[in-house]
């Protein structure tokens, strides 16, 4: 392979560069700010200023100073610090949750669209059922049975973005499940996960990952949201949503308080967006 | 020659690739049309016979550009004008009927509000007088209850009369020159002869000018009184139906008739074997359908008791019309839609008549190539993956081993090593076609069932997959089960017929006298409706009108 790309190369260099990737600059920095919030998540409360629990100043929602790069919020905690601390609870959550649920998601969609008959029947079924229970409803009632804790938030939201991704790959599955690349591959004797695999799950790859960079905005307002009924991560710790939530009344006085957890929440979101929506594509163009 | 109706001179379109490489697609091409007269474009796909049809209405498709030469037409210059003004024009001066009909009609409205659509947008007549006119047309293009029809919903005619209804459509409008853009070619043989007779009457009479686009020399030789023939953007021959088809002068427009001619199929001399007297493939009292089962019958037979036998080596050709159940047997036999009566013995051993149930060897000795050579190679994969596949697969083979297979495989169907890197967007259709039949060698089969393999591609492509054929049945003693509506290819491959009417078998006989010895009335229509090259052949071809009206789904 090495040698036939040499040879090719050598052969064709004056006209062509040959098939390259294409990755352009809304996704590379995308993907910048998704590592930066990455490292941050793991490193960032060693590097905090202050503890994010403790009650450092006696103005509450004070400005941006020397000492409190992004002011102070309702009870005068650093939100710098906070911001810091947070970003390990909404980007780790809200990363595994939407792992896990389009994992899953995407698997039984393809199963189901595979196997069909009454599997397809009782799984569609009980997952459009399932669909019908309000999220923070189903939270509510999941977090007052069992408590709340990190694993039971990530299991919760799955649950709660599960069914959608499964409906949403299935839909997906069904139209390559009827081409005839698959039908070959069946009438060659092969097993259903093959099928699943290798014959289907790449070409339905795009639009399932543009689907997982929207359920991942979701899952960061539901857990705000939980956050905010008191549900989610438990104070003194805080997800971003929660710090938008509590120092919401800081709005009218023009706190940095709530503008920066803002600022924080939306950069996660819309880099995931632009990254997925920008992945590297390969580009081929037949010049013969 | 007067006043010529069209001129084109030095026309040339290009377009713009992904990577933003300009391409020409059109490379100076000029011609003229007179008043009255019919014109084929007659080419390869590719070849820009499409594109310059289209041209002629001031449009190309999303991404081309006309990058020079001029178009005119009557007193208009079409490459001057603006966009608004190439809209009056288009639907009053120049029309155009699509490829296919089906996709061309909106199915939730009524024919008539489309069919005066053209009138209505032009503000050429009130709508009443429309109307009027188009029951005119559509009894001039003999279809059946003129005054009604109009009427319906495009879902509720037959393929070949929505053909008829969009030249309706195209002709309302009074336009000099109407653009045919392969209109034909969806159709079954036996609605093609109705609706090309249909397209020339009302062309005659009205003394329109026409442009033909197809690839089908036979039937453009029915139609056109001169013929352009295109390659790759340039044109090749131009010359007047005759000319072309009886003393071609380019060695392009001898190479398009030479194969369309069909080459009889010589049957390879058997060895003598009488310790193999089993038929590879026998089917019997074989009845498959559709749709939920109720007490073992499914919702929609369509396959109704389907008996024969094919002896190893030997070639069995499937012939009929759309929804004849041809593929259904195919499906039925490969097991991919299992068999609700009947059975199917391969080699001598009964077959299970699903795909769960059939060994790992059952399913490799029966190899099922698809029409659609793009929608059955897996985008995602390279062509060496794709081919690596089955021999991973039945053989287990891995490594450097499976490697030199896959070469070996390419180079049996002509293809160059290098292309087993490639994804199958990268190849042509012919091409695309070649690395299916590699995959369905790749299991060694002893039979494979073509599913209309040659139907998408270019004569010429197609004439060059066919000698492909024998020459591996020469090599590897394959038999193949070869589905085709195309005559001339069932009459160029194999040595037996079975012709199929409705799900079941209505005649089998050798494929060399199917032209002569054929005696259901069914056959006999099926084969004089196939259209020769030969100009006069349309209008000396007369056929039972009962017959006609028994058999063809018109």
């Amino acid at each position: 392979m090495m040698a036939e790309a040499t040879t090719t190369t050598a052969k064709d260099a004056p006209k062509r560069k040959g098939p390259g990737y294409r990755f352009n600059w809304v996704g590379r920095i995308g993907l910048a700010i998704i590592l930066f919030w990455a490292v941050v998540a793991v490193v960032g409360p060693s590097l905090a200023p202050h503890p994010p629990g403790e009650i450092v100043d006696w103005d509450y929602f004070g400005p941006v100073t020397k000492d409190f790069w992004m002011g102070t919020d309702y009870l005068g905690r650093d939100i710098f610090s906070r911001i810091l601390m947070g970003a390990r609870y909404t980007v780790g959550i809200a990363l595994a949750a939407v792992t896990l649920a389009c994992t899953l998601g995407v698997i039984l969609g393809m199963v189901a669209a595979v196997a069909g008959g009454w599997f397809d029947m009782i799984l569609s079924r009980l997952l459009d059922a399932f669909n019908g229970i309000p999220s923070l409803l189903f939270g509510l009632v999941v977090v007052a049975a069992v408590g709340s804790s990190i694993p039971v938030l990530i299991f919760t939201l799955t649950a709660i973005y599960m069914p959608g991704s499964y409906r949403f790959a299935r839909a997906l599955a069904v139209n390559v499940n009827t081409m005839d690349f698959v039908t070959v591959a069946r009438a060659r004797g092969e097993s259903t996960p093959y099928l699943i695999l290798r014959e289907i799950f790449p070409n339905i790859l795009g639009p399932v990952l543009a689907d997982l960079g929207l359920r991942f905005v979701f899952i960061v307002l539901v857990l705000s949201g939980l956050s905010f009924l008191g549900l989610g991560v438990q104070p003194p710790n805080a997800d971003w949503g929660a710090l938008v939530r509590e120092n919401i009344e800081g709005l009218s006085l023009g706190a940095p308080a709530v503008i920066f957890p803002s600022i924080a929440i939306a950069s996660l979101t819309i880099s995931v967006n632009m990254f997925i929506d920008n992945l590297p594509t390969k580009i081929r163009d037949r010049s013969e | 020659m007067t006043n010529p109706l069209v001129s084109v001179r030095d026309l040339r379109i290009g377009a713009t690739t992904d990577a933003g490489r300009k391409v020409e697609i059109i490379k100076g091409v000029s011609f003229d049309i007179a008043p009255g007269e019919i014109v084929a474009l007659i080419g390869e796909s590719g070849s820009g016979k499409t594109t310059i049809a289209l041209s002629l209405m001031g449009h190309t498709r999303t991404g081309c550009r006309i990058n020079g030469g001029s178009i005119r037409l009557g007193s208009s210059e079409i490459t001057a004008m603006s966009e608004r003004a190439r809209a009056r024009v288009r639907g009053t001066e120049v029309s155009y009927v699509p490829q296919s009909a089906a996709a061309a009609f909106n199915p939730s409205k009524r024919i008539m509000d489309q069919v005066i659509e053209i009138a209505a947008i032009h503000e050429l007549m009130p709508r009443a007088e429309a109307e009027k006119k188009a029951v005119e047309l559509f009894r001039a293009l003999a279809l059946p209850e003129a005054e009604t029809i109009g009427k319906r919903y495009p879902h509720q005619v037959s393929g070949g009369q929505l053909q008829r209804l969009s030249a309706a459509m195209a002709l309302i409008g009074d336009p000099k020159l109407v653009i045919f853009d392969e209109p034909t070619t969806a159709l079954d043989v036996t609605t093609q002869i109705e609706v090309l007779r249909a397209f020339k009457s009302v062309m005659q009479r009205g003394g329109i000018a026409g442009v033909y686009v197809s690839h089908d020399l036979a039937v453009v030789a029915q139609i056109a009184d001169r013929i352009i023939v295109l390659r790759g953007g340039e044109i090749q021959e131009v010359g007047s139906a005759e000319q072309i088809l009886h003393a071609p002068q380019h060695s392009y427009t001898k190479q398009l008739l030479a194969a369309f001619e069909p080459v009889p199929h010589q049957p390879i001399a058997q060895p003598e074997q009488a310790a193999k007297p089993k038929p590879i493939l026998e089917v019997f009292d074989l009845c498959a359908g559709y749709g939920p089962l109720r007490d073992g019958v499914p919702f929609a037979k369509i396959l109704k008791n389907v008996n024969f036998k094919l002896e190893r080596g030997r070639n069995l050709g499937v012939i009929g019309e759309s929804g004849s159940g041809k593929s259904t047997l195919a499906r039925a036999i490969a097991g991919i839609l299992p068999a609700y009566r009947g059975g199917v013995m391969v080699d001598g051993k009964e077959l299970k008549p699903d795909l769960q149930n059939r060994s790992k060897d059952d399913l490799r000795r029966m190899q099922m190539v698809f029409q659609l050579a793009d929608t059955a190679l897996n985008p995602a994969h390279s062509i060496g993956a794709i081919l690596a596949r089955p021999l991973t697969f039945y053989e287990r083979l891995r490594g450097k081993a499976r490697e030199a297979r896959v070469i070996e495989l390419l180079d049996m169907v002509h293809l160059p090593a290098a292309l087993r890197h490639r994804l199958p967007a990268e190849l042509s259709g012919g091409q695309k076609q070649r690395v299916n039949l590699a995959r369905a060698l790749a299991a060694s089969p002893d039979l494979i069932l073509c599913d209309e393999i040659t139907s998408a591609l270019d004569t010429v492509v197609a004439a060059a997959i066919l000698e492909l054929l024998k020459e591996l049945q020469r090599e590897l003693g394959l038999s193949y089960m070869f589905i085709s509506h195309d005559l001339s290819t069932v009459e160029a491959i194999c040595d037996d017929v079975l012709v199929m009417y409705k799900g079941e078998v209505v005649e089998a006989l050798p494929a060399a006298r199917m032209s002569t010895e054929a005696t259901h009335p069914y056959s006999r229509l099926l084969i004089s409706s196939v259209p020769q090259l030969d100009t006069g052949w349309l209008a000396g071809l007369e056929q039972d009108p009962e017959l006609v009206a028994q058999f063809a789904n018109r």
